[in-house]
């Protein structure tokens, strides 16, 4: 069942196209992968799937949410939307956490906002999920500062609050390339695990694409705004239909090999 | 801190910045130069012609309303007000450049050798720097007055040295910010020494800032000295001065209350302009906001 | 926290005695001397001499500079050269003008801006939004005297509903006069404070609305308005303390213009007439005075903010 669809998705400021012309859809449990440079408008399209671009950017085309055009909504249309049905991870767990407010209460707000529920339940069901991201010692780690705890340790608790209303589509934007690389392969096996258990179809968004190739079973490859590639992964691997697609894979290739010997085992 | 007599609000506004940069060129520049325009023009031509000489009165026409003869209307001794205005022009414009010169003079070495000087002389200098921001200017202009008496020296000297702190400040802050790049860390290793650095590095990489501040520093100094001379502490009579002119106004408003706009509605288009001048400037010049005016839709 | 609460009070004493040797120094190189000002032409030396020992200024420049310091620690900032009544004392005869009028025009303007800054940055697109910051951006640009003239002129000259300036020769003895007289000056404090707070309130809210946190928030399903409220206090505290420390600063040096525009007994106008008058002792004691309070306000306000922001306090 189709959960979130975009078509003909464009987005311009000034006049001046940014994104031009995408179109993809995500069924349940599905997992996309969104691949391309930055700058490449994967971050925009991100944004614009929540309604949530920076003002003075326009979109056009359909966003459709559960049957329903979203495109040109009113805000208050949007808010019943996100987290609830679509919810996101941003790159930087350091500045998308408020750095004053233990993250615990910041786990526990959208469930008292979607679910009324009252502060001390709010709270457990916050502790609740700290353990289901595997933090350590939950009840005392929802008290905690964002920068008390460690930046994987910060993007579990980024995971919580997005998962925590139990939302159908999950957009996890770059959630790896701010951390390091054992820390990444962590997160990339706990989101794995998630969207496992919670069914919760996955927007992954990235310029590495042996990180998106790991965990996405669809590869759609964007570059200069548009899409170039649409395609199991595999397929997309094997055989790169764009010449932009073939330099991913052949350098993508090009490192693992590098890689691998010097890095050992190093498992995605 | 800063609490000169009107404090300097030159808060950077971040969210503001792409939805005007949406116009490509910057329409506050335009406004900006026009407003402040109008008021050196003013100033100039008083330079060379007047309606009035400064000290003709008109004993038959005083505290007359706009006429042909008198476009601004005249004062309780009959004098022409638009000519005041005009000399008032010039004094304003005379002792913002000047007390905006001092503050430079004074400001940008000391924030300069601060950056660049090593930790002891940058807290020296960063504690005298706070200590005179939190003497007001007015305060200061004061003790100066008390010490020399009113004048033009007096008033330039006590207003510039009060925003000096203020260039001294933000002088330092973008220097250091320059000092620590890798670049100058490069150029460094290499051997440049700190004159060459501050010579090819910093200096072209603060300038622009600076001049915003000027910009903004001018306005501060019109209002300044328009205060001072309100409370006869700033150019002493018979030079005209747009506070002093309110000053008299104000005795004889209840008859002639036109006499109150014009110097009033002088002083905000004054420093209207400058302000927006300085946005206009800001979005112009700052090369970091110009490159990613190109490279917006990240 | 204690170890940078005696750095910050070292800090502090160390400004008083910076602003007091400029206060002291900037006064003495006066050219002329105060005795000859204030006796009549023509007086003898032994008169003339007699002046100087009283005014202490027959001792050499570091024995007054100590005994200035000296005074000071024990609360005595020297008598008028005129009237020769204590500073201090004239001092705290002006105080009952001078603290209501700042304090009401610092909690009005408080009021009134906080709402209206918050509402303009919300709101910074929206024609009412870029009324607002037009509006405060004159409130900044027209000097503050001005404003005086015009509510003067407006409300007392021409609706002739409140007294045009002046304060009852009895004080606060008569309350309903007194708060009449101050009811206008007041007003013409709040409107140029007011505007130049809108200002630093809309540009401290589209820093937090600029922030990640606020989108992560809106990504959650908040609101901007709720998003705000959710982070908008507890991230913007420290930059509110900062603001409302200048705003009481401002406030206090504001009552000079105010109470010469309004004809007020206050602080500002003591001060205002020991400057024409030369009055040095005067000066001298109320410029320090107020500086004093302004460094004061400066120590509170750092102190609060390492309070409300945890962040800061790792800071030296």
């Amino acid at each position: 069942m189709t959960v979130l669809e975009t078509t003909g998705l464009s987005i311009a400021l000034d006049r001046e196209p940014l994104v031009r012309d995408v179109s993809f859809a995500l069924d349940t449990r599905d997992r996309v992968g969104l691949i391309g440079e930055s700058g490449s408008g994967k971050s925009l399209t991100a944004l614009a799937l929540l309604g949530l671009l920076p003002a003075g950017m326009r979109a056009s085309g359909r966003i459709v949410i559960d049957g329903r055009d979203y495109l040109g909504a009113p805000d208050r249309q949007w808010r019943r939307v996100r987290g609830r049905t679509v919810s996101i991870v941003f790159q930087e767990p350091l500045t998308a956490l408020d750095p004053l407010m233990p993250v615990g209460r910041q786990i526990a707000g959208p469930l008292r906002l979607h679910q009324g529920l009252n502060r001390s339940d709010a709270e457990r069901r916050a502790i609740e999920w700290c353990e289901r991201v595997h933090l350590p010692d939950p009840a005392r780690l929802v008290r905690a500062l964002p920068h008390e705890i460690s930046g994987g340790q910060r993007q579990r608790v980024a995971l919580a609050m997005a998962l925590a209303c139990r939302p159908r589509v999950l957009i996890a934007d770059e959630p790896t390339t701010a951390l390091d690389v054992t820390v990444q392969a962590q997160i990339l096996a706990l989101l794995d695990e998630l969207i496992e258990e919670t069914g919760v179809a996955l927007l992954f968004i990235s310029h590495d694409l042996p990180v998106v190739a790991g965990l996405a079973r669809h590869l759609l490859v964007m570059r200069d705004g548009r899409l170039v590639e649409s395609g199991p992964v595999d397929d997309v691997l094997r055989r790169p239909r764009s010449d932009y697609a073939r330099q991913l894979v052949t350098s993508a290739a090009r490192v693992t090999r590098l890689a691998r010997p010097a890095g050992g085992g190093e498992d995605r | 801190m800063s609490t000169p007599l009107i404090d300097t609000v030159d808060a950077v506004e971040t969210v503001d910045a792409p939805a005007r940069r949406r116009g490509a060129r910057s329409p506050s520049l335009i406004v900006g130069s026009v407003l402040l325009l109008v008021i050196v023009a003013l100033a100039v031509v008083s330079l060379v012609w007047t309606p009035y000489p400064l000290d003709h009165t008109d004993p038959a026409a005083r505290l007359a309303g706009p006429s042909a003869p008198h476009w601004a209307g005249t004062d309780r001794l009959g004098r022409d007000q638009f000519t005041q205005l005009m000399l008032g022009a010039r004094t304003a414009v005379w002792i913002g450049l000047s007390s905006v010169a001092v503050a430079f003079v004074i400001g940008v070495p000391l924030g300069l050798l601060a950056a660049a000087a090593g930790r002891f002389v940058e807290n020296a200098v960063i504690g005298v720097i706070d200590i005179v921001i939190a003497f007001p200017t007015l305060l200061l202009a004061m003790l100066l007055v008390t010490v020399y008496g009113a004048s033009t020296a007096v008033a330039i000297s006590a207003i510039g040295i009060g925003v000096s702190a203020e260039v001294a400040r933000l002088t330092r802050i973008s220097a250091s910010r320059v000092f620590t790049q890798d670049y100058v860390l490069a150029a460094r290793t290499c051997g440049t020494g700190p004159l060459m650095i501050l010579v090819r590095h910093v200096l072209p990489n603060i300038w622009h800032t600076l001049l915003v501040q000027a910009t903004l520093a001018f306005g501060v100094a019109v209002i300044a000295e328009a205060s001072l001379s309100y409370l006869g502490l700033g150019t002493p009579p018979p030079a005209p001065s747009w506070g002093r002119m309110l000053q008299e106004a104000q005795s004889t408003v209840a008859v002639a209350p036109w006499n109150v706009l014009l110097p009033g509605l002088a002083v905000a288009v004054a420093v209207i302009g400058v302000n927006l001048l300085g946005d206009g400037l800001r979005e112009v010049l700052d090369p970091q906001l110009r490159t990613r005016r190109r490279a917006t839709g990240r | 926290m204690l170890g940078y609460l005696v750095r910050r009070v070292a800090w502090l004493l160390g400004s008083l005695f910076v602003a007091g040797s400029a206060v002291f120094f900037l006064l003495r190189v006066l050219p002329g001397d105060p005795a000859v000002t204030l006796l009549a032409v023509g007086s003898s030396p032994d008169q003339l001499a007699a002046v100087r020992h009283r005014l202490g200024t027959d001792r050499p420049l570091l024995v007054q500079y100590g005994h200035w310091f000296g005074d000071l620690l024990a609360g005595n900032l020297g008598a008028s050269l005129f009237t020769r009544t204590p500073v201090l004392d004239q001092i705290a005869g002006r105080l009952p003008v001078t603290v209501p009028l700042a304090l009401s025009a610092f909690v009005l303007s408080l009021l009134v801006a906080v709402p209206i800054g918050v509402f303009a940055a919300v709101r910074r697109h929206g024609a009412l939004g870029l009324a607002v910051s037009t509006l405060a951006q004159l409130g900044i640009a027209l000097p503050v005297f001005w404003v005086g003239i015009v509510v003067v002129w407006l409300v007392a000259v021409r609706w002739r509903v409140l007294p045009p300036g002046g304060f009852p020769r009895t004080g606060w003895q008569d309350p309903a006069a007194a708060v009449q007289s101050l009811v206008l000056p007041v007003a013409t404090l709040t409107i140029a404070q007011g505007s130049v707070l809108v200002r630093y309130v809309r540009s401290a809210t589209l820093d937090v609305l600029s922030q990640e946190y606020v989108r992560t928030a809106r990504s959650l399903g908040y609101s901007l308005p709720r998003a705000l409220l959710r982070h908008g206090p507890r991230n913007g505290a420290a930059t509110v303390v900062q603001i409302l420390g200048i705003l009481l600063a401002s406030s206090l040096l504001g009552t000079v213009v105010i109470e010469s525009v309004f004809a007020l007994p206050g602080l500002g106008s003591l001060l205002l007439t020991s400057v024409k008058a030369r009055d040095l002792p005067v000066v001298q004691g109320t410029v320090f005075a107020m500086t004093a309070t302004v460094l004061v306000v400066g120590l509170v306000v750092d102190v609060v903010q390492r309070l409300v922001d945890p962040r800061l306090r790792g800071q030296a």
